[in-house]
């Protein structure tokens, strides 16, 4: 009976989304009729956001509850296929959506860390907690720490812990929202930040789970479409093939020739990098030079560099033969010279930096680890095994991941849904890579070696945007292209692939749709996760457990309200680089969560003391890692065994476990009940259940 | 919670527990070898080619994924089976 009402359900579903689907697509075409017709680009953009966001908005009215089952859990009915759609759209932010082609863009061989690392964390998810904590059936993860242990500590640690690293983490979302909405429709930062908060908030703010699940499913269809298109684009150009996973293989072959053609300079195009890369040494050099005689002379020095700049406009401007261009620079280092000996000592680092960097030949893509000498491979290498196990621990202990597998109907279920959220994932971390080579490629072999004169359209177009993205300077003056004089900023592979593929305008609206869905989607997860931790564990189950429904649901819905004004505040102040945010989210859920939840499960013998040892030292000591090592607060400390500030993860998980297992064994084994509720959670049916859920 | 709700598991719980356990421990000896072990050896396997890529380019990019979807295809289906077999599936 239940089940044929499931199956009707499930068959309900799939027509809906199938109708979305085809509905999404002729919205497109539409819209590219309009774009042949001469409507400008801008309306396109606002059109294509606007509509989105309020399709988004109108789920989530449609969706609006007042059940506390459906409002936490979504009543727990989510089909295992939708669930995975869902959890992809909850999993891929914008930092997957926009940053991840460009990282790999970037650093070759070294970024597909972040591939497998934000994959293969699904395979813990799936063997260690998905089918336990869909058995185990509450609303929250503390919930799962505060029954498993026992008493209200727990809770209150995993509350805190959850908090931390999913307000980090919004803290990312919210940015690249703002950057996306300012964009695509030229409204200012702050304003973007706040349009973009409006639309998480009309998602989740009325259904809670049940919305941000119907919302997510159809965020990641227009995600994912939004994605493949322009790819298959640049393959069929570059390839003639429609399958870029496949066709890409030939195209690195072709990249990895070209790179030894550059970094040769015995050719005649490498002869011409050579000469680039030695200007930018030139350059390098003179800040060196000027840093070294800031340190020496202090403020003295500073003061008499300006009257020498001032010495030179002066006279500039009594000879005849200056012209407007000569006046003009010598005005803007007047300009550019930096007001106190710190301010100094900043820019100039930071120049005579990325001028080193300019100054070294192209690091090959395709080449592991690539460092000039064997320890520094060691070191790349270390690195890069850390990075992927914090992030893989990490994607098995995010609270609002981990939630997802709540909503389904059953164990068996919740076992299939994350076999679907990772092939959906899959889909496009797949594509990631073969997009980073496909524009390496292009930028490669059309545009390096083009003339200053006719560069391509998409060239000025984003350099006219912003840059930090897109900057060609004609170094040596040769009028040519070269390699070294492209400044291409990461961010820019995603967004301008339309552009590079020759797509119309529409696709690149349709792109920044996506990368909207991308963030707004995981921010709603985010956002409730922070709410319902505060409103379900705190307020209810450890303030007034007699509370009301209806006051448990205003109380939710107000800290959403006051979660996302806080997220708007902090994301006001640009804190770090957004790859570090997310990171370090991952990071600190690994030692937080994953040990108290894994031995939780797998080990009866875990008990209070243990957990509370484990989770407060694990988190402790992740947190002063980043802390002592990360540049935003300044302290600078050195390295332990030169492991990188975002991967502090790989400290605090051995510590987590650790404490968790002397805690334990060094105090009273738990008691029965607890016991009993671990063989609960362990068998998909026992004779028990009954007495065991009741309570 | 309420006291004296303690189950009483049988031979048959143990097995199939330890059955999970094996399955599990299986699995995950073979994550740990295509994400770590390969990853790990990627400068010395750089020189094999895979679809024309460079094999641990492939693996990273590509294969493990593939892996890792399978794996937890492997572990839905065969947990499912398991239950039945030991009679302790849920109800519909």
């Amino acid at each position: 009976m239940a089940d044929s009402a499931q199956t009707q359900f499930i068959s309900q579903l799939k027509r809906y989304y199938s109708l979305y689907t085809g509905g999404v697509i002729g919205f497109v075409v539409l819209l590219s009729i309009l774009e042949q017709m001469g409507v400008p680009n801008k309306v396109l953009g606002y059109i294509f956001l606007g509509v989105t966001v309020s399709l988004y908005a109108g789920i989530g009215i449609l969706s609006r509850t007042s059940d506390v089952a459906e409002y936490y859990v979504a009543g727990r009915r989510i089909p295992a296929l939708f669930n995975g759609m869902a959890t992809a759209a909850d999993w891929m932010s914008a930092a997957s959506f926009i940053g991840l082609a460009g990282t790999l863009y970037i650093s070759g061989y070294d970024g597909l860390a972040f591939v497998m690392g934000w994959t293969g964390g699904f395979c813990l998810v799936a063997l260690f907690l998905a089918p336990y904590l869909r058995k185990f059936g509450q609303f929250t993860i503390p919930d799962f720490l505060g029954a498993r242990y026992g008493g209200d500590v727990p809770r209150v640690i995993g509350v805190f812990a959850a908090i931390l690293c999913s307000f980090t983490y919004v803290i990312a979302q919210i940015y690249g929202l703002g950057l996306i909405v300012s964009r695509f429709t030229g409204l200012d930062f702050g304003i973007g930040v706040f349009v973009g908060l409006g639309s998480i908030l009309l998602c989740s703010f009325l259904g809670g789970m049940r919305a941000v699940t119907w919302t997510q499913v159809s965020q990641y269809v227009i995600l994912i479409v939004a994605y493949m298109i322009p790819v298959i684009w640049l393959s069929v150009k570059h390839t003639g093939n429609p399958v870029p996973q496949l066709a890409y293989g030939y195209v690195l072959q072709q990249v990895t020739a070209r790179e030894q053609v550059l970094n040769d300079p015995t050719t005649a195009e490498g002869e011409r990098e050579a000469e680039v890369r030695a200007l930018f040494s030139q350059q390098q050099a003179q800040h060196e030079a000027k840093l070294r005689a800031l340190e020496a002379g202090g403020a003295d020095y500073l003061a008499t560099e300006k009257t020498e700049l001032a010495a030179t406009v002066a006279k500039l401007k009594a000879e005849r033969s200056t012209t407007p261009e000569m006046l003009a620079e010598a005005k803007n280092s007047l300009a550019k010279l930096p007001k106190d000996v710190a301010g100094a000592r900043a820019a100039w680092q930071m120049a005579a930096d990325a001028e080193r960097a300019r100054a070294a030949p192209i690091s090959p893509h395709a080449e592991p680890f690539a460092a000039p000498d064997e320890a520094g491979r060691d070191i790349k290498r270390k690195n890069f095994l850390a990075l992927v196990l914090c992030l893989m621990v990490g994607t098995a202990a995010l609270p609002h991941i981990l939630m997802r597998f709540y909503t389904t109907t059953s164990v068996k279920e919740a076992r299939l849904s994350v076999f679907w959220s990772l092939a959906f994932i899959s889909l496009l971390y797949i594509t990631a890579p073969a997009l980073a080579v496909l524009a390496k490629y292009d930028v490669y072999t059309l545009l390096v070696g083009s003339s200053f004169s006719e560069l391509p359209s998409w060239v000025s177009a984003w350099a006219a945007v912003d840059k930090t993205l897109m900057s060609v300077t004609d170094m040596n003056r040769d009028g040519i292209v070269q390699l070294a004089e492209i400044t291409l900023g990461g961010d820019l592979v995603v967004l301008a692939t339309p552009e590079i593929a020759g797509l119309p305008y529409v696709v690149t609206a349709l792109v920044a749709a996506g990368g909207l869905a991308a963030a707004l989607s995981t921010a709603d997860g985010l956002m409730l996760t922070i709410a319902n931790a505060l409103s379900h564990d705190i307020y209810y189950k450890m303030i007034d457990p007699a509370a009301p429904t209806s006051r448990r649901l205003a109380i939710s819905k107000g800290l959403l309200l006051l979660v996302a004004i806080c997220g708007a505040y902090v994301t006001s102040l640009k804190p770090g680089d957004i790859l570090f945010l997310v990171g370090a989210a991952f990071s600190l859920a690994a030692s937080a969560f994953f040990p108290a939840l894994v031995l939780g499960i797998f080990w009866k013998r875990a008990n209070r003391s243990g957990a509370v040892i484990g989770m407060v030292g694990g988190l402790a000591v992740c947190m002063y890692y980043m802390y002592r090592t990360y540049p935003f607060f300044g302290v600078n400390g050195s390295l332990w065994w030169d492991i990188n500030p975002i991967s502090a993860g790989i400290f605090g998980m051995p510590v987590g476990f650790i404490g968790i297992v002397l805690g334990s064994l060094l105090t009273r084994a738990p008691d029965l009940q607890i016991q009993a509720m671990v063989d609960h959670v362990r068998y998909p049916r026992l004779a028990t259940d009954a007495d065991i859920e009741k309570v | 919670m309420k006291r004296g709700v303690i189950v009483q598991l049988d031979a048959k719980h143990k097995r199939y527990w330890r059955s999970n356990l094996r399955l599990t421990g299986m699995l995950l000896a073979i994550w740990f070898i295509a994400t770590f072990v390969v990853s790990w050896f990627a400068r010395e396997l750089q020189a094999l080619t895979f679809l024309g890529f460079p094999l641990p380019f492939y693996m990273a990019a590509q294969g493990a994924l593939l892996i890792y979807v399978v794996l937890i295809g492997i572990y839905a289906w065969r947990m499912d089976k398991l239950d039945r077999q030991f009679d302790i599936q849920e109800e519909q």
